[in-house]
């Protein structure tokens, strides 16, 4: 039954095929089975049996809701009330969530049962999963190799059928890089879509929730599940929440596709950019046209975003005192000796240069040219894509410049690990939706596909993708050793 | 661009943000490399371009001013590090 995908599983349970306990158990048993991938942080299987039994009751009263009986996995980033939220990192290894973000409490809503808490990227901070104060997550496609990040756990585990489908959360390509990466489907929704209530803020501008699954199909019902107005995230936008189903089978007729060219740049491994224009040849024949479009400020995102980014997080992060939850160094002299020593014994290397750099970009006299001047460019990245996606319906490219790279490959270099997010980021900084979907593989390594839409088109985004997941199999396939 | 080590303390310290003695110089290393990335942006023409905030330039939402939340101070307090009759406790900051 793990090989089923939570529309199949959705469909037994309400038959009475297998019941929700039965289907916990056994992704409990797998977790336990496939430990060494180290994706979970906290596994809540006592917590997961108890909401499994109440979910075989509304089942057999037959008021079953959306997601009544599956089981998900949510990153560690979300806020689980009485449920040690950890953010990956030494600073809240003691924090239990005094409350439930808006994400869970949706997905408590929808009937899910939760199996436990995923490993990531200290603070969403890293592309590898390597910065986890909890260690690094192995892909299960070579376990040598890094699942991508911040999203590792997540990816790692729905990629492992260690979990149907998950929850990330995307600031730079956080869900989309390390779905492509294990070979899974993303969907980063439109900044606003999902509510940051009690997501434990990184870069309060670009963050966004979204889901991770096997396929479209089944993205679009967590979807659902998650996005919304919600008026304790002063971010979140007005905006009717459209039945992300609905429109899945929709023709792909005189789709109109945009090829950034910055994107197939020289720069782009020439094994990927094959399997990319092979996916885009797919679209042809499903009636698709495409044309060359221009992101002509596209090499300005790295810079921009990690001036942001860094900006934003340094901003946020200084809400970890040791005074009022989470790690307190001991024997303080005095209240700036608690500060810096609490900071600095539960902060990582990665999440302290980024407060460093942040610090330093905020700082009187580097203000405008640094922050100031970041969001300046922001700007006109946000209106290359605007005049892109006024000229065709989606952009498509690679989601990631290379697959899966070797365990500790590029953790001596910062800079090199960023430019892992080189196609991602820009996206970040618009504010705009995307997916990765799996569209084939090089060395048996997957690679994703990324497909970007406009504003709130994330019913379109998926109907694009569970179109292609119907004439291909890519995203059906499983790591050898976790069939 | 590049920051020395001395800088890196500085910058540090208006963090509160301890950082180890032998790492200041990897740091210094790995700031300045980040700078010199960012200073990428200094030949792009933006004086006539309005700074972007918010990916949609919405703009802060308003409320009612009514009451919206409860106390919950002890449910809070009680992840604390360290508590006292409902207050946290730091170290003595007035003589």
């Amino acid at each position: 039954m793990h090989n089923k995908t939570i529309t199949e599983q959705a469909k037994d349970l309400r038959s009475g095929k297998y019941s929700s306990v039965e289907l916990t158990q056994a992704y409990l048993q797998r977790i336990k089975k496939h430990k060494a991938l180290n994706c979970f942080i906290t596994v809540t299987e006592e917590h997961a049996l108890e909401d499994a039994k109440i979910a075989d009751t509304q089942l057999s009263a037959g008021n079953a809701k959306l997601l009544t009986g599956i089981p998900i996995a949510q990153k560690d980033i979300f806020c689980t009330q009485d449920i040690k939220t950890s953010c990956a990192s030494k600073m809240l290894d003691n924090f239990i969530a005094p409350y439930n973000a808006t994400v869970i409490e949706n997905f408590n809503n929808a009937g899910a049962v939760m199996l436990g808490k995923l490993n990531m990227d200290e603070f969403a901070m890293g592309s590898s999963n390597e910065t986890s104060f909890y260690g690094a997550v192995q892909n299960p496609w070579d376990t040598n190799t890094v699942p991508g990040g911040s999203s590792g756990g997540s990816a790692a585990a729905v990629a492992a059928r260690l979990a149907p489908a998950v929850t990330g959360t995307d600031t730079g390509g956080s869900i989309r890089q390390p779905a492509s990466l294990c070979g899974i489907t993303g969907l980063k929704p439109t900044y606003g879509r999902v509510s940051r209530y009690g997501m434990i803020a990184f870069a309060s501008s670009l963050d966004q929730g979204g889901p991770m699954a096997r396929s479209a199909e089944d993205a679009a019902l967590l979807l659902q599940t998650m996005a919304g107005f919600d008026s304790k995230d002063s971010t979140s936008v007005e905006q009717a929440v459209p039945d992300y189903s609905a429109g899945l089978n929709n023709s792909l007729e005189g789709l109109k596709i945009g090829l950034p060219k910055e994107f197939f740049s020289a720069d782009l491994n020439n094994d990927i950019a094959t399997t990319i224009e092979a996916a885009i040849n797919e679209y042809r024949k499903l009636g698709a046209e495409v044309k060359e479009v221009s992101l002509p400020n596209m090499k300005l995102a790295i810079p921009a975003y990690y001036v942001i980014a860094s900006a934003e997080c340094s901003a946020n992060l200084s809400r970890f005192d040791g005074v009022r939850f989470g790690y307190r160094c001991d024997n303080p002299a005095d209240l700036n000796d608690l500060y810096i020593r609490s900071r600095g014994e539960a902060f990582g290397a990665e999440v302290k240069r980024r407060i460093l750099m942040g610090t330093y970009a905020l700082s009187a006299g580097y203000y405008d040219a640094y922050y100031i001047k970041a969001q300046k460019v922001r700007r006109l990245i946000s209106e290359d894509f605007n005049k892109a996606l006024s000229e065709v319906d989606v952009l498509m490219g690679p989601v990631s410049p290379s697959t899966a790279f070797a365990q500790g490959e590029k953790t001596g270099d910062p800079i090199e690990m960023y430019l892992a997010d080189i196609y991602t980021i820009a996206i970040n900084l618009a504010g705009l939706p995307a997916m990765s979907i799996p569209a084939g593989f090089v060395d048996n390594k997957p690679v994703g596909l990324q497909v970007i839409g406009n504003y709130f088109t994330e019913a379109r985004l998926l109907n694009i993708a569970h179109q292609y997941q119907q004439v291909t199999n890519w995203h059906q396939q499983t790591p050898q050793g976790f069939e | 661009m590049s920051l020395s080590a001395d800088e890196v303390k500085k910058i540090a310290y208006l963090a509160r943000l301890g950082i180890d003695e032998q790492d200041t110089d990897a740091y210094a290393k790995d700031l300045s490399n980040m700078l010199d990335l960012m200073t990428q942006m200094g030949d792009t023409f933006t004086d006539t371009v309005q700074p972007m905030a918010h990916p949609m330039d919405q703009m802060q939402r308003l409320r009612p001013d009514t009451v919206s939340e409860h106390n919950q101070r002890e449910n809070f307090q009680s992840i604390a590090p360290q508590i006292e009759a409902g207050l946290y406790l730091v170290p003595k900051v007035i003589d």
